[in-house]
Parts: structure tokens; sequence; C-alpha cells
């Protein structure tokens, strides 16, 4: 049994839960995204949606935090953001910035150690997906 | 100088904190090598021809005494004693221990410092012309909006695994000192008819194998929207930028690939949604940053300063040297003043640990404490009383770093090359020797005037040759090192009329050994050719072309030992 890390909280994946890849979906709740795929495409349709995954083939290939942001702060998507694929534990503080707040990581022996990867950082410059407002306007306020 | 508050040092210590858990997670094999890879690039560290190379970032260039101390020591205690500053305005250490370079980072955030995203595929360090907040010929100051770009870049969460590095640089002068058209994004800090401040964008220049000159997409960029037209620009990079092939995936070749206006029009389209969100620019932020620069405390002086004038006439060594090394500045009674590092027999860009101390007590003595790097790989004592340039010129002499060849044939750029680098076809640092001993008389550098030369030992172009007015490429052919030579090119917009320029490959390449009388050749064209001394090298090669050049490089049978050879 797969586990992911969901809401900063080590959670057993549902085991009913089908990721349906975009190319099939037809308005499933689970759908799954390569880092190709547009999100534009989920335009209007994600009321219907209780998980979204992004696959990341290689960590490296940093489409997905795109598409995370896209999904977030462009369409307004508010339920579950999974990172499936390539996740170490040394991405998840950028990704949870970018929106994603699943994730199953790929060494699922080391769980604990990837939450603390969460806490890399206390702070960001920018404004990002999990607080829209940049640093300097947070200071300014 | 900009000073960190709490939150910037926090940021670093806490990258200090995690770089450290990555390398003990590394070497107690939790983390692939694969794994780990990205990870030490984004701190700067490279594993490199005999040992890692450690890239430490200095932002636009702008150093204190205190940091340059810091490096010193560093240079001292972790590596054989000395650095080497790089193309980019940061510095490289050539011999350090994995397992201590967490160590470093935190002795260099005790000073401000870091090694953040100096490598890998992601927003490298921004830099900016070298006379940045001092050139007589200033628009706008760029350094405030250096550092603005270094903390949007810094650690942003969408941006740190593009399809491959991406360089940013700013120049606010009339001359361009920032080669901005060789950058993935260069910007031109200007004011518009009313002085607000804005930027020109120009992207997709780059040099390495595929070298372009960018494209203007904006002419004037109101400044409040500086962050969000940078976040576009990179988001649409990110998106569609290729990851097939990693010669393919710079963003120039996107620009290419689908024409600058489309380009320029998707970069629009995404920055539509941007405009006037949260990452806009607030003046109360720029007045923040402005507040956390110390800025020197200059004297009323008059503009000219009589006794130098007189030690000018008196003195001819002073003389040569104050006419090539000191630099006009906005503020009347200074100057700026470049530290040579490029002494013949010394590799271009290094400098002892002894060196750096003895740089950093005449900053403190002479230049409010302060210094900056060049991309041209000198040092800038940027605000020296003009009264204090004789005695601060003989100090510089008997360390021997008064070399008067500033903009000279000697004053050549060049990577560490072949003797460090494991990406190198060839060594860079012995060619540039060699020429340098060819041209070493002074009266006649000073007789050829202006000319960059710039050596790269591969095609990756860390020597900025396909800028150099005479370029110099290491090429591998059938595993012997090789040089390619191009002429005409040029970094950028340096003076009226002279266009950022690619040079143009003269013929097959060389032998090492047959390089300076290749570039002597050259030499001996120009001298011959030029209307007069004020036309340089480059201009002689744009107004005459390259044949007259070639015919006497290669004869009439353009035959080269490597025709010889194959022969």
């Amino acid at each position: 049994m797969a586990l992911i890390i969901r809401q900063r909280k080590i959670v057993a994946r549902p085991e009913d839960e089908r990721l349906v890849p975009l190319a099939q979906w037809n308005g499933e709740p689970g759908v799954l995204l390569g880092t190709a795929d547009d999100p534009a495409a989920l335009k209007g349709r994600l009321d219907r949606l209780s998980v979204i995954a992004i696959e990341f083939p290689q960590f490296t290939d940093g489409r997905g935090y795109t598409i995370a942001r896209l999904l977030r702060e462009r369409y307004g998507y508010k339920g579950e953001l999974r990172a499936v694929g390539e996740v170490l534990r040394d991405n998840l503080f950028y990704l949870s910035r970018c929106g994603f707040d699943s994730f199953l990581v790929s060494d699922q022996s080391r769980l604990d150690d990837a939450l603390e990867g969460l806490g890399d950082f206390s702070d960001g410059y920018q404004a990002s997906a999990d607080r829209p407002q940049p640093l300097f306007r947070r200071r300014a306020a | 100088m900009y000073l960190y508050d709490e939150i910037d040092q926090r940021m670093v210590d806490e990258r200090v904190r995690q770089f450290r858990g990555q390398t003990q997670r590394f070497l107690a094999g939790e983390l692939s090598e694969d794994q780990f890879r990205p990870l030490r690039l984004q701190n700067g560290l490279y594993i490199q021809r005999y040992a890692p190379m450690l890239r430490v970032a200095i932002p636009y260039g702008l150093l204190s005494t205190r940091q340059l101390r810091k490096l010193a020591a560093i240079a001292r205690k972790y590596d054989r004693g000395y650095g080497h500053f790089s193309t980019r305005q940061n510095i490289q250490f050539n011999w350090p221990k994995l397992e201590e370079v967490p160590d470093i980072l935190a002795e260099l955030a005790e000073v401000q410092m870091h090694a953040i995203q100096t490598s890998g595929n992601c927003i490298r360090n921004t830099t900016t012309d070298h006379f940045a907040g001092v050139a007589r010929d200033e628009i706008v100051d760029s350094l405030v909006w250096c550092e603005l770009i270094r903390q949007w870049s810094t650690f942003h969460p969408e941006f740190a695994f593009l399809p491959r590095k991406f360089k940013i640089a700013v120049n606010g002068a009339v001359a361009d000192r920032a080669a901005t058209y060789l950058h993935d994004i260069g910007l031109h800090a200007l004011r518009d008819g009313d002085g607000n401040v804005g930027f020109r964008v120009i992207v997709g220049g780059g040099m390495g194998r595929t070298p372009v000159i960018g494209t203007v997409i904006r002419e004037f960029l109101p400044w409040r929207h500086l962050l969000t037209y940078l976040d576009a620009i990179l988001r649409v990079y990110n998106r569609y930028g290729r990851r097939d092939n990693k010669y393919k995936a710079r963003i120039k070749i996107l620009v290419k690939a689908l024409g600058a206006e489309v380009f320029a029009s998707k970069v629009e389209a995404e920055w539509s949604h941007l405009e006037d969100g949260p990452a806009t620019l607030i003046e109360e932020e720029v007045a923040r940053i402005e507040s956390r620069f110390t800025r020197p405390d200059y004297a009323a002086l008059p503009a000219d300063d009589a006794w130098s004038r007189g030690k000018l006439v008196a003195d001819k060594a002073f003389a040569a040297w104050a006419r090539r090394n000191v630099h006009e500045h906005k503020v009347d009674g200074y100057a700026a003043v470049s530290v040579s590092l490029k002494k013949t027999g010394a590799a271009p860009g290094d400098a002892s640990a002894e060196q750096m101390d003895a740089i950093a007590d005449l900053a403190d003595r002479y230049s409010f404490g302060e210094l900056r790097v060049s991309h041209e790989q000198n040092l800038i004592l940027a605000d020296v009383r003009q009264s204090h340039l004789y005695e601060l010129w003989q100090s510089l002499r008997a360390l021997g770093l008064a070399s008067p060849n500033i903009g000279l044939i000697t004053n050549i750029i060049a990577c560490p090359g072949g003797d460090f680098c494991s990406l190198a076809n060839a060594k860079s640092l012995p060619v540039a020797d060699a020429i340098q001993q060819k041209f070493d008389d002074l009266d006649f550098q000073h007789d050829i005037g202006e000319l960059d030369l710039n050596i790269s030992g591969c095609i990756n172009s860390c020597g900025h040759h396909h800028v150099g007015h005479i370029g110099v490429l290491g090429v591998d052919k059938h595993g012997e090192e090789w040089y390619q030579v191009t002429i005409g090119g040029n970094q950028g917009l340096t003076r009226p009329g002279a266009p950022a320029a690619l040079g143009r490959v003269i013929g097959p390449s060389f032998a090492r050994e047959e390089v300076p009388a290749v570039v002597e050749k050259l030499i001996e064209v120009y001298l011959e050719h030029r209307d007069s001394e004020a036309e340089r090298f480059v201009d002689t090669v744009w107004r005459i072309g390259i044949e007259p050049f070639k015919e006497r490089v290669y004869g009439t049978h353009h035959q080269t030992a490597e025709d010889r050879r194959a022969a």
C-alpha cells in the first residue's frame, strides 16, 4: 500500500482512487496530467475534480511547477493537487510553494525525512500559490 | 553594498543547513549521484577534472572588503591559496573537498555571501556594468534593480528546474558594459521623457554552441512591471523550451524557433494575467532596497585635480596606467580604478589570497571599503579620490597589480580551460600566456590600441570568444587540442556605432604554438590598414572585411599546420 504526504501528514493513498490520464478523462473525480499537458483543458470543469495529479517523469523536468501554479492561481483549483513520478524530498518545499499539497514521494522508506523537506525554508521572496503576497508586500504591510 | 536584513540572512543560513543535510545524505549513500548532482550544482559545486570546483556568487559583482578578506581566508583554509574571478562576476575555488563545502558555505553566510544558483538549470547570478552607480554616462543606477532581481530569482519556486541555465544582465548607462545582447534576458534601465524608470527588454541572446544576438521585445517596460514581466518570460520558457536536447534547450533556441514576434506575443499573453498582480513592484520596496545600500560619503572636490595632472606629465609609467586603468566618475574629483588581474605570467582572473587581502586593504584606504568584479575578470576600486591615484598606483605596482592594459590586447578574458575544467576541449591558460608574452612590450600594446582578445577552452564560451575582437576557441580534433580563430566580435555597444557582434571564423584551426604568430599577423594587417589611430582593430575588420586577414594568415593556399598534417 502506497503512502502519500497530504496536508503535511503521512496517510495511505485511497485504494479506490482512480487517476485518469487527461487524454481519456471524461469528468471522473481524479485526473493525471503529464508535464506537456495544458491545464487550460480543465478550465471550467475543475469543480468535478477531487484530485489532480501531475507526473514528474524526472524531478529535473520543471514544467509541473508552472502547471500547478496555473491551476491554483489562474484557474482557481481548490482540491487536492498531488505530485507523482520522481518526487524527492529536496523538491517538496518548492512544490508546496507552487500549490502542491499532496506528494507521492519516490522513496517510500524515508517519509518522515521527506516531511522535513517541506520545512527547508521558513519563507520565500516571491509571490506563490501558497502565499500570494510576495515578501516585499508583507514587509511593507 | 546591499546589507541583508534578518530575513535575507535567515534564508542563506537555512540554505547552508539544507545543503549540509544533502551532502551528508549523499555521503551516506541515501542520495544517488544523479539525485545529488542538480542539488550540488544549485550550490555552485561541480566535480571537475582533478577536484570539485565551488563557484561563489558575487551578486552583480559588488563586494565589500570584509567579504574579499573572507574569500582570501577560504582560499587559504580550504583551497590552495588562490581564487579565479570569472566572466560572470563570480569567484571560483578549484580545490575544495566535497565534505568541507558546507563549512565553506557557512563561513560565506557569516559575511552575507553564498553559492546559491551559481550553476544548474536555474536563474543564475544577475550581472551588471562594473561601473554601476559611479559611471559618468549613467542613466539609471542599476544596483537597486539588480538586488530586486536577485531577491526575486533566489529560490524562485517555479523556475528551479528550467530546460537550461538562465542568465540575466542589466545595464543602466549609455555604453553597454554588461553584454546585455548576449544574455538570456538583457535589460537596459532607461528613463522616459518624465524621468520615470523603465526597462528595454532583450531576450534570446547568448554565446555557446549557437551564438545569437538578442532581440528587443519591449522598448520601455515601466519599472513596476519588471518582476511580473520576468515571470511571464520565464514561464513561457519553462513551459515551451526544449528539454529533449540540452544543446537546443536555451531560450535563444525557443525564440528562434517561434520567431521573436510570436515569442513576444506569448509573453504578452502570459503577462496579461500577471500584470498589476501581487508581484507588481511598489515604491516602498524600491525605497527599502535603496535604503539598505551603503553609499560612499563623497567629499565636495574640484572636478580636476591639478596635482595628479602634474604627475601625469612627470611620470610616464603613471600616465600609461592612468590612461588605461583609470575611468571617469560621476562625482567630481573621484575616479574608478581597474586593478588588473592580467599580468603576463599570471592566469587571467586569478588572485592569490595575499593579493586579495592587499587589495582589500587598498579598498579600505582609498575606496570606501568596497570593490567590484568586472566581467573582464578584473577588480575595480570604484570610488577613488583623484588626489590619491598616484599613491594607489604605487601600491598596486608593488603588488604586481598595476599592468596598464585595460582594454588592450593583454587584458585577455580566458576561462580556466583544460587545466581545470572537465568540459574543456583544450587548454586556454597557456595560450593566453603565450599571447601576453608576445605582446608584452607596452609601447606596442598601446600603439595597437583597444583590442578585446577572448579565449574559451570549449564551445560553452565561458571565455566569451564569440565577442572578442579576436576570439580563440579550443576545439578537439581526433583527441588533439586545436584552436579556431574568429575576428570582428564585439561585446556590446561600448561606444557609439559599434553594436554587439559575433566574430567570424577566419578558417581552419591552428596548433597551440601557432596561435601567437597568427594573432601577430592579424595585428600586422590591422596596423597596415587602419585609417587612423582612432580606428580600432575591430573597426578595421568591419570596414575592410575578413579577407585581407585570412589572406595574410593562411597565404594564397590557405595552408595550415592542420592541412600539412593531413597531407
